[in-house]
Protein backbone atom coordinates (compact mmCIF):
# COMPACT_ATOMS: atom_id res chain seq x y z
CA UNK A 1 0.00 0.00 0.00
CA UNK A 2 1.33 3.33 -0.93
CA UNK A 3 1.18 6.28 1.17
CA UNK A 4 -1.22 8.05 -0.84
CA UNK A 5 -3.46 5.16 -0.50
CA UNK A 6 -2.88 5.33 2.80
CA UNK A 7 -4.02 8.59 3.48
CA UNK A 8 -6.86 8.44 1.56
CA UNK A 9 -7.74 5.13 3.23
CA UNK A 10 -7.17 6.86 6.96
CA UNK A 11 -9.50 10.13 5.50
CA UNK A 12 -12.65 7.49 4.50
CA UNK A 13 -12.44 5.95 7.73
CA UNK A 14 -12.41 8.92 10.05
CA UNK A 15 -14.82 10.43 7.70
CA UNK A 16 -17.11 7.21 7.80
CA UNK A 17 -16.73 6.69 12.11
CA UNK A 18 -18.07 10.22 12.07
CA UNK A 19 -20.82 10.06 9.80
CA UNK A 20 -21.46 6.21 11.88
CA UNK A 21 -22.09 8.75 14.71
CA UNK A 22 -23.91 11.20 13.57
CA UNK A 23 -26.45 8.55 12.48
CA UNK A 24 -26.67 6.16 14.95
CA UNK A 25 -27.45 8.34 17.42
CA UNK A 26 -30.28 9.01 16.19
CA UNK A 27 -31.75 5.69 16.20
CA UNK A 28 -34.47 5.68 18.74
CA UNK A 29 -34.21 2.80 21.40
CA UNK A 30 -37.08 1.21 20.28
CA UNK A 31 -35.34 0.47 16.98
CA UNK A 32 -31.57 -0.81 18.96
CA UNK A 33 -31.91 -4.80 18.08
CA UNK A 34 -32.75 -4.26 14.59
CA UNK A 35 -30.31 -1.75 14.08
CA UNK A 36 -27.57 -4.31 15.68
CA UNK A 37 -28.91 -7.20 13.21
CA UNK A 38 -29.12 -4.62 10.73
CA UNK A 39 -25.36 -3.31 10.93
CA UNK A 40 -23.88 -7.00 11.20
CA UNK A 41 -25.71 -7.47 8.11
CA UNK A 42 -24.14 -4.69 6.59
CA UNK A 43 -20.64 -6.16 7.48
CA UNK A 44 -21.43 -9.02 6.08
CA UNK A 45 -19.75 -7.18 3.07
CA UNK A 46 -16.51 -8.68 3.83
CA UNK A 47 -18.22 -11.25 1.57
CA UNK A 48 -16.87 -9.50 -1.26
CA UNK A 49 -13.17 -9.54 0.04
CA UNK A 50 -14.56 -13.68 0.14
CA UNK A 51 -15.34 -14.09 -3.09
CA UNK A 52 -11.88 -12.75 -4.13
CA UNK A 53 -10.07 -14.88 -1.72
CA UNK A 54 -12.28 -18.24 -3.19
CA UNK A 55 -12.41 -17.68 -6.49
CA UNK A 56 -9.31 -15.11 -7.75
CA UNK A 57 -5.87 -16.59 -9.03
CA UNK A 58 -3.00 -17.26 -6.14
CA UNK A 59 0.50 -15.42 -7.24
CA UNK A 60 1.99 -18.96 -5.45
CA UNK A 61 0.83 -21.78 -7.05
CA UNK A 62 1.06 -23.62 -3.85
CA UNK A 63 -1.09 -21.02 -1.66
CA UNK A 64 -3.76 -21.66 -4.46
CA UNK A 65 -6.00 -24.66 -2.74
CA UNK A 66 -6.11 -23.40 0.25
CA UNK A 67 -6.57 -20.07 0.14
CA UNK A 68 -9.89 -21.25 -1.92
CA UNK A 69 -10.65 -23.40 0.93
CA UNK A 70 -10.36 -20.50 3.37
CA UNK A 71 -12.53 -18.43 0.78
CA UNK A 72 -14.97 -21.19 0.59
CA UNK A 73 -15.81 -20.43 4.47
CA UNK A 74 -15.30 -17.10 4.62
CA UNK A 75 -17.82 -17.13 1.74
CA UNK A 76 -20.47 -19.30 3.29
CA UNK A 77 -20.16 -17.25 7.10
CA UNK A 78 -20.70 -14.26 5.24
CA UNK A 79 -23.91 -15.38 2.85
CA UNK A 80 -25.00 -16.51 5.87
CA UNK A 81 -24.83 -12.80 8.03
CA UNK A 82 -25.69 -10.94 4.72
CA UNK A 83 -28.72 -13.74 4.24
CA UNK A 84 -30.03 -14.13 7.78
CA UNK A 85 -29.07 -10.79 8.38
CA UNK A 86 -31.33 -9.21 6.19
CA UNK A 87 -33.73 -11.56 6.58
CA UNK A 88 -34.44 -11.55 10.24
CA UNK A 89 -34.03 -7.47 9.92
CA UNK A 90 -36.50 -7.76 7.85
CA UNK A 91 -38.72 -9.77 10.03
CA UNK A 92 -38.51 -7.65 13.10
CA UNK A 93 -39.08 -4.24 11.31
CA UNK A 94 -41.93 -5.61 9.76
CA UNK A 95 -43.23 -5.94 13.94
CA UNK A 96 -42.67 -2.02 14.17
CA UNK A 97 -44.90 -1.68 11.32
CA UNK A 98 -47.40 1.26 11.79
CA UNK A 99 -50.81 -0.94 13.22
CA UNK A 100 -54.06 -0.89 15.64
CA UNK A 101 -53.78 -3.58 18.26
CA UNK A 102 -55.37 -6.27 16.68
CA UNK A 103 -54.85 -5.90 13.57
CA UNK A 104 -53.27 -8.98 12.44
CA UNK A 105 -55.66 -12.09 12.12
CA UNK A 106 -53.09 -14.18 10.25
CA UNK A 107 -50.83 -14.14 13.46
CA UNK A 108 -53.82 -14.27 16.06
CA UNK A 109 -54.74 -17.70 13.90
CA UNK A 110 -51.14 -19.00 13.71
CA UNK A 111 -51.40 -18.88 17.47
CA UNK B 1 -8.08 0.00 -15.18
CA UNK B 2 -10.45 -1.73 -17.48
CA UNK B 3 -13.67 -1.45 -17.73
CA UNK B 4 -15.20 -4.08 -15.71
CA UNK B 5 -12.86 -2.70 -12.98
CA UNK B 6 -14.55 0.89 -12.95
CA UNK B 7 -17.96 -1.02 -12.63
CA UNK B 8 -17.08 -2.66 -9.73
CA UNK B 9 -15.65 0.28 -8.01
CA UNK B 10 -18.73 2.20 -9.11
CA UNK B 11 -20.98 -0.68 -7.40
CA UNK B 12 -18.90 0.07 -4.49
CA UNK B 13 -19.62 3.46 -3.97
CA UNK B 14 -23.44 2.96 -5.06
CA UNK B 15 -23.53 0.22 -2.33
CA UNK B 16 -21.61 2.50 0.40
CA UNK B 17 -24.16 5.90 -0.13
CA UNK B 18 -26.49 3.21 0.16
CA UNK B 19 -25.71 1.64 3.16
CA UNK B 20 -25.59 5.23 5.17
CA UNK B 21 -29.12 6.06 3.67
CA UNK B 22 -30.44 2.75 4.99
CA UNK B 23 -29.17 3.41 8.85
CA UNK B 24 -30.38 6.97 8.16
CA UNK B 25 -33.84 5.75 7.89
CA UNK B 26 -33.33 3.74 10.58
CA UNK B 27 -34.17 6.63 12.95
CA UNK B 28 -38.21 5.76 12.91
CA UNK B 29 -40.09 2.98 12.87
CA UNK B 30 -42.15 3.79 9.71
CA UNK B 31 -38.69 4.47 7.45
CA UNK B 32 -36.78 1.54 8.78
CA UNK B 33 -37.85 -1.26 6.43
CA UNK B 34 -37.41 0.70 3.26
CA UNK B 35 -34.11 1.62 4.43
CA UNK B 36 -33.20 -2.04 4.48
CA UNK B 37 -34.29 -2.16 1.19
CA UNK B 38 -31.64 0.24 -0.09
CA UNK B 39 -28.79 -1.61 2.19
CA UNK B 40 -30.17 -5.11 0.29
CA UNK B 41 -30.02 -3.35 -3.09
CA UNK B 42 -26.67 -1.64 -2.22
CA UNK B 43 -25.06 -5.70 -1.09
CA UNK B 44 -26.46 -6.72 -4.25
CA UNK B 45 -24.72 -4.05 -6.13
CA UNK B 46 -21.36 -5.15 -4.68
CA UNK B 47 -21.45 -8.34 -5.21
CA UNK B 48 -22.22 -8.38 -8.65
CA UNK B 49 -19.61 -5.50 -9.56
CA UNK B 50 -17.25 -8.33 -7.60
CA UNK B 51 -18.12 -11.20 -9.76
CA UNK B 52 -18.06 -8.95 -12.76
CA UNK B 53 -14.56 -6.93 -12.02
CA UNK B 54 -12.39 -8.75 -9.76
CA UNK B 55 -10.49 -11.47 -12.40
CA UNK B 56 -12.70 -14.46 -10.93
CA UNK B 57 -10.88 -17.28 -12.87
CA UNK B 58 -12.79 -20.36 -10.34
CA UNK B 59 -16.64 -20.30 -9.88
CA UNK B 60 -16.91 -23.79 -7.68
CA UNK B 61 -15.84 -22.43 -4.71
CA UNK B 62 -18.20 -19.16 -4.90
CA UNK B 63 -20.96 -21.07 -6.39
CA UNK B 64 -21.12 -23.65 -3.36
CA UNK B 65 -19.95 -21.19 -0.44
CA UNK B 66 -22.88 -18.79 -1.39
CA UNK B 67 -25.84 -21.74 -2.01
CA UNK B 68 -24.39 -23.13 1.26
CA UNK B 69 -24.29 -19.94 3.08
CA UNK B 70 -28.00 -18.49 1.44
CA UNK B 71 -29.37 -22.50 2.67
CA UNK B 72 -28.53 -21.51 5.86
CA UNK B 73 -28.84 -18.22 6.50
CA UNK B 74 -32.37 -18.30 4.96
CA UNK B 75 -33.14 -21.07 7.67
CA UNK B 76 -32.18 -19.07 10.30
CA UNK B 77 -34.14 -15.75 8.95
CA UNK B 78 -37.25 -17.80 8.90
CA UNK B 79 -37.13 -19.97 11.75
CA UNK B 80 -35.55 -17.75 14.96
CA UNK B 81 -37.82 -17.30 17.50
CA UNK B 82 -38.05 -13.72 18.91
CA UNK B 83 -36.71 -14.57 21.87
CA UNK B 84 -33.42 -16.32 20.84
CA UNK B 85 -32.80 -13.04 19.50
CA UNK B 86 -29.70 -12.20 21.13
CA UNK B 87 -28.12 -16.07 20.76
CA UNK B 88 -28.55 -15.68 16.84
CA UNK B 89 -27.34 -12.19 16.87
CA UNK B 90 -24.42 -13.11 18.75
CA UNK B 91 -23.65 -15.83 16.31
CA UNK B 92 -23.66 -13.58 13.27
CA UNK B 93 -21.07 -11.53 15.47
CA UNK B 94 -19.15 -14.72 15.29
CA UNK B 95 -19.63 -15.34 11.40
CA UNK B 96 -18.74 -11.83 10.77
CA UNK B 97 -15.46 -12.15 12.62
CA UNK B 98 -14.61 -15.27 11.25
CA UNK B 99 -15.06 -14.32 7.44
CA UNK B 100 -13.09 -11.47 8.31
CA UNK B 101 -9.89 -13.71 10.46
CA UNK B 102 -10.14 -16.06 7.12
CA UNK B 103 -9.57 -13.28 4.13
CA UNK B 104 -6.78 -12.14 6.36
CA UNK B 105 -5.44 -15.64 6.50
CA UNK B 106 -5.89 -16.10 3.43
CA UNK B 107 -4.13 -12.20 2.05
CA UNK B 108 -1.46 -13.78 4.44
CA UNK B 109 -0.85 -17.33 2.42
CA UNK B 110 -1.37 -15.55 -1.26
CA UNK B 111 0.26 -12.37 -0.93
CA UNK B 112 2.59 -12.50 2.19
CA UNK B 113 5.80 -11.71 0.71
CA UNK B 114 4.68 -8.55 -1.13
CA UNK B 115 3.03 -6.60 1.67
CA UNK B 116 4.32 -3.36 2.67
CA UNK B 117 4.71 -2.70 6.87
CA UNK B 118 1.22 -1.06 7.06
CA UNK B 119 -0.72 -3.63 5.10
CA UNK B 120 0.73 -5.79 7.43
CA UNK B 121 0.35 -3.86 10.57
CA UNK B 122 -3.60 -3.43 9.58
CA UNK B 123 -3.62 -7.46 8.59
CA UNK B 124 -2.63 -8.43 11.73
CA UNK B 125 -5.55 -6.24 13.54
CA UNK B 126 -7.59 -8.03 11.17
CA UNK B 127 -6.58 -11.79 12.19
CA UNK B 128 -6.67 -10.35 15.65
CA UNK B 129 -9.57 -8.77 16.03
CA UNK B 130 -11.44 -11.47 13.95
CA UNK B 131 -10.31 -14.58 15.47
CA UNK B 132 -10.83 -13.10 19.16
CA UNK B 133 -14.16 -12.07 18.08
CA UNK B 134 -15.41 -15.35 16.69
CA UNK B 135 -14.70 -17.01 19.96
CA UNK B 136 -15.70 -14.48 22.08
CA UNK B 137 -19.30 -14.43 20.22
CA UNK B 138 -19.64 -18.13 20.73
CA UNK B 139 -19.40 -18.34 24.10
CA UNK B 140 -21.71 -15.75 24.46
CA UNK B 141 -24.37 -17.30 22.18
CA UNK B 142 -23.33 -20.73 24.36
CA UNK B 143 -24.04 -18.86 27.76
CA UNK B 144 -27.17 -16.89 26.21
CA UNK B 145 -28.83 -20.22 24.67
CA UNK B 146 -27.85 -21.66 28.47
CA UNK B 147 -25.55 -24.17 26.85
CA UNK B 148 -22.66 -22.61 28.58
CA UNK B 149 -23.11 -22.00 32.39
CA UNK B 150 -24.70 -17.99 32.34
CA UNK B 151 -22.66 -17.11 35.73
CA UNK B 152 -19.83 -15.72 35.46
CA UNK B 153 -16.59 -18.25 35.15
CA UNK B 154 -13.67 -16.95 37.07
CA UNK B 155 -10.68 -18.41 39.34
CA UNK B 156 -7.77 -17.21 41.47
CA UNK B 157 -5.40 -15.60 38.54
CA UNK B 158 -7.26 -14.87 36.03
CA UNK B 159 -6.49 -11.43 35.18
CA UNK B 160 -2.94 -12.36 35.58
CA UNK B 161 -3.07 -15.24 32.66
CA UNK B 162 -5.63 -12.83 30.60
CA UNK B 163 -2.98 -10.39 30.81
CA UNK B 164 -0.13 -12.73 29.64
CA UNK B 165 -2.67 -14.30 26.98
CA UNK B 166 -2.57 -10.43 25.63
CA UNK B 167 0.90 -9.80 25.96
CA UNK B 168 1.81 -12.86 23.79
CA UNK B 169 -0.50 -12.21 21.49
CA UNK B 170 0.72 -8.56 21.08
CA UNK B 171 4.37 -9.35 21.25
CA UNK B 172 3.63 -11.96 18.46
CA UNK B 173 1.97 -9.48 16.15
CA UNK B 174 5.10 -7.20 16.14
CA UNK B 175 7.51 -9.52 16.09
CA UNK B 176 5.27 -10.57 12.72
CA UNK B 177 5.25 -7.26 11.48
CA UNK B 178 8.52 -6.44 11.99
CA UNK B 179 9.99 -9.66 10.47
CA UNK B 180 7.19 -10.91 7.96
CA UNK B 181 9.36 -14.00 7.13
CA UNK B 182 8.68 -15.28 10.68
CA UNK B 183 5.45 -17.13 9.61
CA UNK B 184 5.45 -19.08 13.36
CA UNK B 185 4.70 -16.00 14.92
CA UNK B 186 1.45 -15.17 12.39
CA UNK B 187 0.34 -18.20 13.54
CA UNK B 188 1.04 -18.23 17.00
CA UNK B 189 -1.20 -14.83 17.10
CA UNK B 190 -4.06 -16.33 15.49
CA UNK B 191 -4.30 -18.61 17.82
CA UNK B 192 -3.48 -16.74 21.06
CA UNK B 193 -6.60 -14.32 19.94
CA UNK B 194 -8.46 -17.66 19.42
CA UNK B 195 -8.00 -18.50 23.01
CA UNK B 196 -8.03 -14.83 24.10
CA UNK B 197 -11.12 -14.65 23.32
CA UNK B 198 -12.88 -17.36 25.12
CA UNK B 199 -10.76 -15.76 28.14
CA UNK B 200 -12.48 -12.58 27.07
CA UNK B 201 -15.89 -13.48 27.68
CA UNK B 202 -16.35 -16.32 30.08
CA UNK B 203 -15.84 -14.25 33.45
CA UNK B 204 -18.71 -12.22 32.03
CA UNK B 205 -22.54 -12.60 33.52
CA UNK B 206 -25.36 -13.09 31.55
CA UNK B 207 -26.74 -10.43 33.32
CA UNK B 208 -24.15 -8.09 31.74
CA UNK B 209 -24.70 -9.46 27.90
CA UNK B 210 -26.06 -6.48 26.63
CA UNK B 211 -22.73 -4.85 26.54
CA UNK B 212 -20.46 -7.63 25.59
CA UNK B 213 -23.10 -8.06 22.40
CA UNK B 214 -22.58 -4.73 21.74
CA UNK B 215 -18.92 -4.86 22.10
CA UNK B 216 -18.87 -8.10 20.17
CA UNK B 217 -20.57 -6.15 17.91
CA UNK B 218 -17.95 -3.28 17.88
CA UNK B 219 -15.10 -5.31 17.72
CA UNK B 220 -17.01 -7.38 14.54
CA UNK B 221 -17.26 -4.11 12.24
CA UNK B 222 -13.56 -2.91 13.01
CA UNK B 223 -12.04 -6.56 12.04
CA UNK B 224 -14.38 -6.25 8.82
CA UNK B 225 -12.66 -2.60 8.37
CA UNK B 226 -9.47 -3.71 8.94
CA UNK B 227 -10.12 -5.75 6.10
CA UNK B 228 -10.63 -2.79 4.13
CA UNK B 229 -7.51 -1.26 4.83
CA UNK B 230 -5.54 -4.48 4.17
CA UNK B 231 -7.21 -4.89 0.57
CA UNK B 232 -7.45 -1.34 -0.35
CA UNK B 233 -11.38 -1.63 -0.32
CA UNK B 234 -13.72 1.84 0.76
CA UNK B 235 -16.92 -0.01 1.06
CA UNK B 236 -14.54 -2.48 3.35
CA UNK B 237 -13.63 0.41 5.29
CA UNK B 238 -17.21 2.19 5.43
CA UNK B 239 -19.53 -0.77 6.18
CA UNK B 240 -17.01 -2.19 8.94
CA UNK B 241 -16.71 1.20 10.55
CA UNK B 242 -19.98 2.12 10.52
CA UNK B 243 -21.01 -1.28 12.27
CA UNK B 244 -18.09 -0.82 14.81
CA UNK B 245 -18.89 3.06 15.80
CA UNK B 246 -22.90 1.37 16.36
CA UNK B 247 -21.50 -1.22 17.71
CA UNK B 248 -19.12 1.09 20.08
CA UNK B 249 -22.20 3.33 20.87
CA UNK B 250 -24.63 1.13 22.20
CA UNK B 251 -21.43 -0.44 24.44
CA UNK B 252 -22.05 3.43 25.73
CA UNK B 253 -25.37 3.31 26.18
CA UNK B 254 -25.56 0.09 27.61
CA UNK B 255 -22.78 0.78 30.25
CA UNK B 256 -24.59 4.45 31.00
CA UNK B 257 -27.86 2.59 31.57
CA UNK B 258 -26.11 0.18 33.95
CA UNK B 259 -24.00 3.38 35.76
CA UNK B 260 -20.48 0.82 35.10
CA UNK B 261 -17.13 1.45 33.51
CA UNK B 262 -16.40 -1.17 30.02
CA UNK B 263 -13.61 -1.85 32.68
CA UNK B 264 -15.82 -2.75 35.19
CA UNK B 265 -18.29 -5.04 32.77
CA UNK B 266 -15.03 -6.87 31.20
CA UNK B 267 -13.14 -7.62 34.30
CA UNK B 268 -15.50 -6.90 37.25
CA UNK B 269 -17.08 -11.05 37.06
CA UNK B 270 -20.85 -9.01 38.24
CA UNK B 271 -22.89 -11.70 39.16
CA UNK B 272 -20.44 -14.39 41.15
CA UNK B 273 -21.10 -14.71 45.07
CA UNK B 274 -21.96 -11.04 46.02
CA UNK B 275 -24.46 -11.98 48.15
CA UNK B 276 -22.83 -11.04 51.52
CA UNK B 277 -22.81 -7.28 50.45
CA UNK B 278 -26.36 -6.79 50.24
CA UNK B 279 -28.46 -4.84 52.71
CA UNK B 280 -30.46 -7.01 54.96
CA UNK B 281 -33.75 -5.51 53.87
CA UNK B 282 -36.22 -6.57 56.29
CA UNK B 283 -39.84 -7.62 56.67
CA UNK B 284 -41.71 -9.87 54.58
CA UNK B 285 -43.14 -10.32 50.99
CA UNK B 286 -47.10 -10.19 50.71
CA UNK B 287 -48.42 -12.52 48.42
CA UNK B 288 -51.29 -11.84 46.15
CA UNK B 289 -54.36 -13.91 44.88
CA UNK B 290 -55.19 -13.76 41.58
CA UNK B 291 -58.56 -12.71 41.97
CA UNK B 292 -57.43 -9.83 44.12
CA UNK B 293 -54.93 -8.78 41.21
CA UNK B 294 -57.33 -8.72 38.79
CA UNK B 295 -59.38 -6.78 40.94
CA UNK B 296 -56.87 -4.13 41.09
CA UNK B 297 -56.12 -3.98 38.11
CA UNK B 298 -59.78 -3.97 36.40
CA UNK B 299 -60.16 -0.87 39.01
CA UNK B 300 -57.00 1.17 37.96
CA UNK B 301 -56.89 4.05 36.35
CA UNK B 302 -53.67 3.92 34.98
CA UNK B 303 -51.33 0.65 34.57
CA UNK B 304 -48.14 0.61 33.52
CA UNK B 305 -46.12 -2.94 32.85
CA UNK B 306 -42.56 -3.45 33.32
CA UNK B 307 -41.20 -6.25 31.85
CA UNK B 308 -37.84 -7.94 32.17
CA UNK B 309 -36.05 -10.80 30.68
CA UNK B 310 -37.97 -13.20 32.86
CA UNK B 311 -40.81 -12.28 30.45
CA UNK B 312 -38.76 -13.44 27.66
CA UNK B 313 -37.89 -16.68 29.19
CA UNK B 314 -41.62 -17.31 29.94
CA UNK B 315 -42.21 -16.55 26.49
CA UNK B 316 -44.53 -14.21 28.04
CA UNK B 317 -45.02 -11.77 25.49
CA UNK B 318 -48.50 -12.11 23.80
CA UNK B 319 -50.12 -13.15 27.29
CA UNK B 320 -48.96 -9.98 28.60
CA UNK B 321 -50.38 -7.93 25.52
CA UNK B 322 -53.72 -10.11 25.91
CA UNK B 323 -53.80 -9.30 29.40
CA UNK B 324 -52.91 -5.07 28.17
CA UNK B 325 -55.86 -5.32 25.61
CA UNK B 326 -57.93 -6.40 28.02
CA UNK B 327 -57.63 -3.53 30.39
CA UNK B 328 -57.66 -1.12 27.74
CA UNK B 329 -61.36 -2.52 27.09
CA UNK B 330 -62.64 -1.51 29.86
CA UNK B 331 -61.20 1.86 29.90
CA UNK B 332 -57.66 1.57 32.01
CA UNK B 333 -54.74 3.33 30.30
CA UNK B 334 -51.92 0.91 29.69
CA UNK B 335 -48.39 1.45 29.10
CA UNK B 336 -45.35 -0.26 29.07
CA UNK B 337 -42.05 0.90 30.68
CA UNK B 338 -38.98 -0.55 29.01
CA UNK B 339 -35.47 -0.12 30.69
CA UNK B 340 -32.17 -0.24 28.27
CA UNK B 341 -30.68 -2.90 29.81
CA UNK B 342 -33.66 -5.12 30.11
CA UNK B 343 -33.51 -8.23 28.62
CA UNK B 344 -29.86 -10.17 26.98
CA UNK B 345 -29.63 -6.82 24.33
CA UNK B 346 -29.99 -3.44 23.23
CA UNK B 347 -34.05 -3.31 22.79
CA UNK B 348 -34.63 -6.83 23.23
CA UNK B 349 -38.21 -6.27 25.35
CA UNK B 350 -38.89 -3.48 22.03
CA UNK B 351 -38.81 -6.51 19.84
CA UNK B 352 -40.66 -9.24 22.05
CA UNK B 353 -43.74 -6.89 22.67
CA UNK B 354 -43.71 -5.69 18.92
CA UNK B 355 -44.15 -9.61 18.29
CA UNK B 356 -47.04 -9.71 20.02
CA UNK B 357 -48.45 -6.63 18.70
CA UNK B 358 -48.13 -4.15 20.94
CA UNK B 359 -47.98 -0.88 19.01
CA UNK B 360 -44.73 1.15 19.68
CA UNK B 361 -46.68 4.54 20.81
CA UNK B 362 -47.30 2.16 23.85
CA UNK B 363 -43.76 1.65 24.90
CA UNK B 364 -41.73 4.17 26.89
CA UNK B 365 -38.19 4.40 27.47
CA UNK B 366 -37.23 4.83 31.14
CA UNK B 367 -37.06 8.77 31.05
CA UNK B 368 -40.79 9.21 29.56
CA UNK B 369 -42.41 7.12 32.29
CA UNK B 370 -40.36 7.63 35.41
CA UNK B 371 -42.27 11.10 36.37
CA UNK B 372 -45.70 9.20 35.21
CA UNK B 373 -45.07 6.24 38.18
CA UNK B 374 -46.42 8.43 41.02
CA UNK B 375 -49.63 8.84 39.07
CA UNK B 376 -49.66 5.23 38.27
CA UNK B 377 -52.39 2.84 40.25
CA UNK B 378 -50.91 -0.65 39.94
CA UNK B 379 -47.45 -1.08 38.00
CA UNK B 380 -47.00 -4.91 36.73
CA UNK B 381 -43.51 -6.27 36.69
CA UNK B 382 -43.10 -8.88 35.00
CA UNK B 383 -39.85 -10.98 35.60
CA UNK B 384 -37.46 -7.75 35.96
CA UNK B 385 -35.60 -7.23 38.98
CA UNK B 386 -32.48 -5.16 39.20
CA UNK B 387 -33.46 -2.94 36.65
CA UNK B 388 -36.73 -1.37 39.60
CA UNK B 389 -34.43 -2.19 42.56
CA UNK B 390 -34.90 0.97 44.53
CA UNK B 391 -31.72 0.83 46.33
CA UNK B 392 -29.76 1.63 43.30
CA UNK B 393 -31.05 5.21 44.10
CA UNK B 394 -30.99 4.69 48.20
CA UNK B 395 -28.35 2.75 49.39
CA UNK B 396 -24.88 4.19 48.32
CA UNK B 397 -23.08 1.15 49.69
CA UNK B 398 -25.20 -0.95 46.68
CA UNK B 399 -23.24 -2.56 43.58
CA UNK B 400 -25.75 -1.10 42.09
CA UNK B 401 -25.56 2.19 43.16
CA UNK B 402 -26.16 4.99 40.62
CA UNK B 403 -28.01 2.53 38.26
CA UNK B 404 -30.78 4.58 36.69
CA UNK B 405 -33.67 2.20 37.69
CA UNK B 406 -37.65 2.62 36.77
CA UNK B 407 -38.83 4.22 39.75
CA UNK B 408 -42.02 1.42 40.26
CA UNK B 409 -41.95 1.91 43.80
CA UNK B 410 -43.12 5.80 43.49
CA UNK B 411 -46.59 3.90 42.29
CA UNK B 412 -49.28 3.30 44.30
CA UNK B 413 -49.00 -0.39 44.52
CA UNK B 414 -46.85 -2.84 42.80
CA UNK B 415 -47.79 -6.19 41.60
CA UNK B 416 -44.40 -8.16 41.15
CA UNK B 417 -44.76 -11.48 38.73
CA UNK B 418 -41.96 -13.71 39.98
CA UNK B 419 -41.34 -17.55 39.25
CA UNK B 420 -40.58 -17.96 42.89
CA UNK B 421 -38.78 -16.23 46.40
CA UNK B 422 -35.33 -16.84 44.47
CA UNK B 423 -32.86 -13.61 43.89
CA UNK B 424 -32.64 -12.59 41.06
CA UNK B 425 -29.60 -13.51 38.50
CA UNK B 426 -27.70 -10.73 39.91
CA UNK B 427 -27.93 -12.65 43.62
CA UNK B 428 -29.07 -8.82 45.03
CA UNK B 429 -31.55 -8.37 47.76
CA UNK B 430 -34.55 -6.16 46.18
CA UNK B 431 -35.82 -4.05 48.68
CA UNK B 432 -38.93 -3.53 46.34
CA UNK B 433 -40.09 -6.99 46.99
CA UNK B 434 -40.81 -5.86 50.54
CA UNK B 435 -42.34 -2.34 50.37
CA UNK B 436 -45.61 -1.98 51.92
CA UNK B 437 -47.39 -1.08 48.31
CA UNK B 438 -45.49 -4.24 46.90
CA UNK B 439 -47.34 -7.49 46.14
CA UNK B 440 -46.01 -10.81 44.98
CA UNK B 441 -48.20 -13.06 42.65
CA UNK B 442 -45.85 -16.54 42.27
CA UNK B 443 -45.70 -18.31 38.91
CA UNK B 444 -44.70 -18.81 35.67
CA UNK B 445 -45.21 -15.33 34.17
CA UNK B 446 -47.24 -16.91 31.13
CA UNK B 447 -49.90 -18.82 32.82
CA UNK B 448 -50.25 -15.82 35.57
CA UNK B 449 -50.56 -13.25 32.63
CA UNK B 450 -53.11 -15.37 30.92
CA UNK B 451 -54.67 -16.14 34.45
CA UNK B 452 -55.08 -13.22 35.39
CA UNK B 453 -56.47 -12.45 31.69
CA UNK B 454 -59.23 -14.26 32.43
CA UNK B 455 -59.88 -13.02 36.43
CA UNK B 456 -60.40 -9.47 34.57
CA UNK B 457 -62.82 -10.65 32.08
CA UNK B 458 -64.81 -11.99 34.96
CA UNK B 459 -64.91 -9.10 37.27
Amino acid sequence: MNPAVLIASVYVFALAAFLGYQVISRVPPLLHTPLMSATNAISGISLIGSLVLAGAAAELPKAQLPAHILGFVAVTAATINVVGGFGITDRMLKMFGKRKPQANPAKEAAK
Amino acid sequence: MTLTSYFMEATYLIASILFILALKKMSHPETARRGMFLAEGGMFAAIVGTLVGAHIVTWVWIIAGLALGSIIGAWMAVSVPMTAMPQRTALSHAFGALAAALVGVGEFLVHANEMTVVTRGALGFEVMLGALTTTGSLIAAGKLQGVIAGKPIQFRGQNALNLIIFLSMTASFFYFWIHPEAVVFFYAMLGLAFVFGVMLVIPIGSADMPVVMSLLNSYAGLAAAATGFVLSNNVLIIAGTLDGFSGFILSVLMCKAMNRSITNVLFGGFGAVIAEATSNAGGVMREISLDDAAMQLAFANRVVFVPGYGLATAQAQHACRELGELLEGRGVSVKYAIHPVAGRMPGHMNVLLAEANVPYSSLYEMEQINPEFPSTDVAVVIGANDVVNPDARDNPKSLIAGMPILEVDRAKSVIVLKRGQGRGFSGLENPLFFKPCTTMLYGDAKSSLSHLAQAVQHV
